[in-house]
């Protein structure tokens, strides 16, 4: 049996005005397991605390009501006090007798019926409360980054500064992702290459920081502060540890029409390459769905030329096995597809571009070498016309396009266009918008120089259909604010391609439990309070893969998340809610039912041995809950059908308890 | 916006099962339109005028015999707004009206093209009479 | 003849992430609502086991009405999506069982619809005192 202490608070007249404390402390009295009642002004003040230490102490109390404000208002004061006391700070309960009583009613007889409604509720409650203490878990001080774009290069960087190691795991043979492929960043024109690729070397030049390069997750196992994580590291065929990155092999190797991803394939590179001059790690790599060696055996050109000795062509593909306290996703964005945008004839004609191709086409390390030429016959465009909003803002078919607005689009385009006619005035540009979207920084005064100091021609409308005549583009288009239709003939037609989250973004939520919009992009724990959390503790999410963003957020964003990151692996030890799920073992059916509603995954199915009678042990599938992981919502106990579930500090005979305290 | 004017614009609305409010005014509809030089008014605007209920305008237009019912307008549109179905909505709301026919019988034998393959005719009568 | 409106006995189970803060902002903004609301506070609307409504009804409670974030905000990310559809099924149950619907509602409260949680109440207090009391389900040995 319980020994309870109730305290009614008057809170000044803020309780005491429409609900008679004196009758409410002195009717709960005769409640079960009640010893103590008293009331006093301010219970949260100190004096009203001490009161509470010393009724604690001088009664022997087991559990104590605080019939106050609103527990989000001061239950963690109580809880506090009580443990002062040497009470488990879980045997507190608090009577919400404010603000969902003598606030909201206006007479005293109904303000202290019902306020001694709630605090019986809240007695039958605290006689059926056990001590909880929080679970502890072990964290492992160790950050997985994966993607390797400016998002996992930030957040990699600023771990990496506070003394913690982190793994970077990039799919391609280079870290860099879509910053590397850009020219120039707006609003304010720096070369994209000088600013990230000495943060590329510091990646490469730090020692805590570990690259897997051309290597993917393929498993996750664990939950916050534990993670065993497989990474699968793709064969190259070149030592990684041996290569110098000498290039030779990239320019003498035979198999020279392979198309060259890194400029969207408008030029083509070797089988053996190495991405970009600036790559990190500066290796080859054998792509060998080219390489004629490891096709039919015969060639081994680049084996011969590399004095290093670094080529092996047995490698295989190898699978580590690392454990981490913190998993940080930044797989980022890719373009969407243009193949169903027909009226745009992107698959028809070579001329009609997107945006990140025309990056290639402007920057000095490009097919063109920085030369702004046609790619069907490599002559300078005259007229060249720039469609906003391909695919973004798009809800009549979801195969075709995206619902949501792509962001950087209006400023890329902006910087586009500027940058063309400050480099080739003779060019007459066209962008043809729907809305300029220009929240940011500097934003809309470089959207207004491009107007007004450049003479980019704005235009308020949307090009219908694009039609390859000849060697022109006819584009067809409506000026809206004219009431006109338009007929350009343009030599160069560029479409601001929506972006969309890389593919591997999917999976990899599915191996991590972490969740994710309609649209793939990941969800954060609270879209305004905690963006950079994932709901599923310990995984964090940095840069595009979470919603578009520019450059400058996702490096905010990705610091946000090393932050956090930080946070966690400072602590040897991750103290956890204990309101958590149980389950009675005994009870358990192994049914499923609860793992299959839990959001965080915290459930799992295991095989345990159970003794029975005659000295016989059978061999039962039970769930077990793991404490580190679970956040205490709850669905699980309700979807048990056996009803062994059962949340502590919630726990259905307390629910029940209040339920019948108030019915009575 | 006065009684009639409403009570027409819900009845369009409700005849082309077009929500005009989808609407994002890209103008994609009239950068798209092969009639556009024939119109007086064009598909973005029958949109948003049905939008706003000013539709008198549009029932007096000849741009609703002009719109060649080719949904190119509908194929592109980003919204789903299906400009095209308003601008058939409103016709209907005219050639509905006693002696509103756009295209009467005796009338064909003076426009008869030898060219003019029958569907085209038989599609045209359909659509502009009752 | 004036007859006096009936007291019912209801019983709220409020998420202690959404709905119980917008029942505290209610009181902080004193938006009055009927005394007979009692509210009992659950982690999240997905934690309301249909027993607890049942014995609320055999215990003798004239409405029981659930509240929870709105669907999509939920803290737990899917917690109120379970609770949509198991209380669509309890209620039709109930319904079935003579407990008629109306005595019976999942509402979606936000942190910051204090209004919104005040005016809830006040009507559903209202749709439960016309039905009067609930005597379907009420077990007699619970009568005090």
């Amino acid at each position: 049996m319980q020994r309870i202490g109730v305290f009614v608070c008057w809170c000044g007249s803020n309780i005491a005005g429409t609900v008679d404390v004196v009758a409410v402390s002195e009717a709960l009295k005769n409640e079960p397991g009640v010893v103590f009642s008293t009331n006093y002004q301010y219970m949260c003040s100190q004096a009203g605390q001490n009161i509470i230490i010393d009724a604690i102490k001088e009664h022997n109390l087991t559990g104590i009501v605080v019939c106050s404000c609103s527990p989000r208002m001061h239950e963690a004061t109580f809880r506090k006090t009580a443990a002062a006391a040497g009470l488990n700070p879980y045997m507190v309960e608090i009577a919400n007798i404010r603000e969902q009583c003598s606030w909201v009613h206006k007479e005293m007889p109904i303000g202290t019926e019902k306020a001694i409604i709630l605090g019986k509720a809240a007695i039958a409650k605290v006689n059926l409360n056990a001590p909880l203490v929080p679970g502890e878990s072990p964290v492992t001080k160790r950050a997985l980054v994966i993607g390797g774009g400016i998002a996992g290069i930030q957040t990699a960087l600023d771990i990496a500064e506070a003394g913690y190691e982190v793994d970077i795991v990039e799919k391609k043979p280079t870290i860099g992702g879509k910053m590397a492929q850009i020219d120039k960043t707006f609003p304010t024109l720096d070369c994209a290459a000088c600013i990230l690729t000495p943060k590329m070397v510091d990646v490469a030049q730090n020692e805590k920081i570990k690259i897997y390069s051309y290597s993917e997750v393929t498993e996750v196992n664990g939950f916050v502060g534990n993670y065993t994580v497989k990474i699968n590291k793709k064969a190259r065929y070149v030592k990684e540890d041996v290569c110098t990155g000498c290039g030779l092999c990239t320019e003498k190797c035979p198999m020279k029409k392979v198309p060259n991803e890194f400029n969207l394939g408008m030029d083509n590179r070797r089988a053996i390459y190495i991405p970009f001059a600036q790559a990190v790690p500066k290796v080859a790599t054998i792509d060998a769905n080219y390489c004629t060696m490891l096709k039919t055996g015969k060639c081994g050109v680049c084996s011969k030329v590399c004095t290093a000795g670094a080529i092996d062509y047995t490698q295989k593909d190898e699978v580590i096995e690392q454990k981490y306290g913190a998993i940080v996703v930044a797989t980022g964005f890719n373009p969407i597809s243009m193949d169903k945008f027909d009226e745009f004839a992107y698959n028809q004609s070579k001329d009609v571009i997107t945006s990140l191709e025309f990056e290639r086409l402007t920057n000095a390390a490009g097919p063109t070498a920085g030369k702004l030429l046609r790619p069907s016959d490599g002559k300078h465009p005259h007229t060249i016309v720039f469609v906003q909003c391909v695919g973004s803002r798009c809800s009549s078919c979801a195969e075709k396009g995206k619902e949501y607005c792509s962001k950087i689009c209006c400023m890329y385009t902006a910087k586009h266009a500027m940058l063309t006619r400050d480099k080739y005035p003779d060019t007459d540009v066209y962008v043809f918008y729907i809305d300029v979207r220009t929240p940011g920084k500097a934003f809309d005064e470089f959207y207004r120089r491009a107007v007004e100091e450049y003479g980019v021609h704005y235009i308020k409308g949307m090009v219908g259909k694009v039609s390859p005549e000849g060697d022109k583009l006819m584009v067809r288009a409506s000026d809206l604010l004219a009431n006109k239709q338009l007929n350009i003939e343009a030599d160069l037609v560029v479409l601001a391609a929506a972006i969309e989250p890389d593919k591997s973004a999917r999976p990899l939520a599915t191996m991590l439990t972490a969740s994710m919009d309609t649209n793939d992009f990941f969800t954060e724990a609270h879209p305004k309070l905690r963006p950079v959390e994932s709901p599923t503790a310990g995984v964090f999410l940095s840069g595009t893969c979470q919603g578009p963003k520019d450059i400058p957020e996702t490096v905010s964003q990705a610091s946000a998340a090393a932050a956090k990151v930080i946070g966690l692996l400072s602590k040897d030890k991750l103290t956890g809610n204990p309101c958590v799920a149980q389950s009675d073992e005994l009870m358990c059916n192994g049914c499923s039912s609860c793992e299959r509603v839990c959001p965080y995954g915290a459930i799992s199915y295991v095989d345990k041995e159970f003794r029975m009678p005659n000295r016989t042990t059978v061999v039962r599938r039970v769930a077990s809950v793991n404490e580190a992981v679970c956040q205490g919502c709850g669905c699980c106990t309700v979807a048990c059908p056996s009803g062994a579930m059962d949340l502590k500090g919630f726990a259905n005979k307390q629910i029940m308890a209040e339920v019948d305290a108030i019915c009575k | 916006m006065d009684r009639t004017n409403e009570n027409l614009r819900k009845e369009i609305i409700r005849e082309s099962g077009v929500n005009p409010l989808k609407c994002m005014r890209c103008g994609k509809c009239s950068g798209t339109c092969p009639s556009y030089g024939e119109m007086e008014y064009h598909p973005h605007q029958f949109v948003y005028m049905v939008e706003t209920g000013d539709i008198e305008p549009l029932m007096k237009s000849k741009s609703i015999y002009k719109c060649l019912s080719c949904f190119a307008c509908i194929d592109r549109c980003p919204r789903g707004v299906e400009p095209a179905k308003i601008v058939e909505a409103v016709r209907l709301e005219v050639v509905r009206q006693q002696g509103a026919n756009h295209l009467k019988a005796e009338d064909i034998p003076s426009i008869i093209d030898e060219d003019m393959p029958q569907q085209a005719l038989v599609s045209a009568f359909r659509k502009y009479s009752k | 003849m004036q007859v006096e409106e009936y007291k019912p006995l209801i019983v709220a189970f409020c998420c202690n992430w959404c709905s119980y803060a917008g029942a505290d902002l209610a009181g902080n903004n004193r938006l009055a609502y009927p005394a007979d609301v009692k509210i009992i506070r659950v982690p999240c609307s997905c934690r309301v086991n249909p027993m607890f409504i049942l014995r609320a009804f055999q215990r003798g409670a004239d409405g029981v009405i659930l509240c929870g974030c709105h669907p999509g905000d939920c803290h737990y990310t899917s917690g109120n999506y379970f609770t949509r559809r198991r209380m669509a099924l309890l209620f039709s149950m109930l319904d079935y069982l003579g407990i008629e619907k109306e005595r019976t509602r999942v509402e979606w409260v936000s942190a910051a619809e204090g209004a919104k949680f005040a005016a809830t109440m006040n009507d559903f207090a209202q749709t439960v005192a016309k039905l009067g009391k609930n005597k379907r389900l009420e077990d007699l040995r619970c009568r005090k």
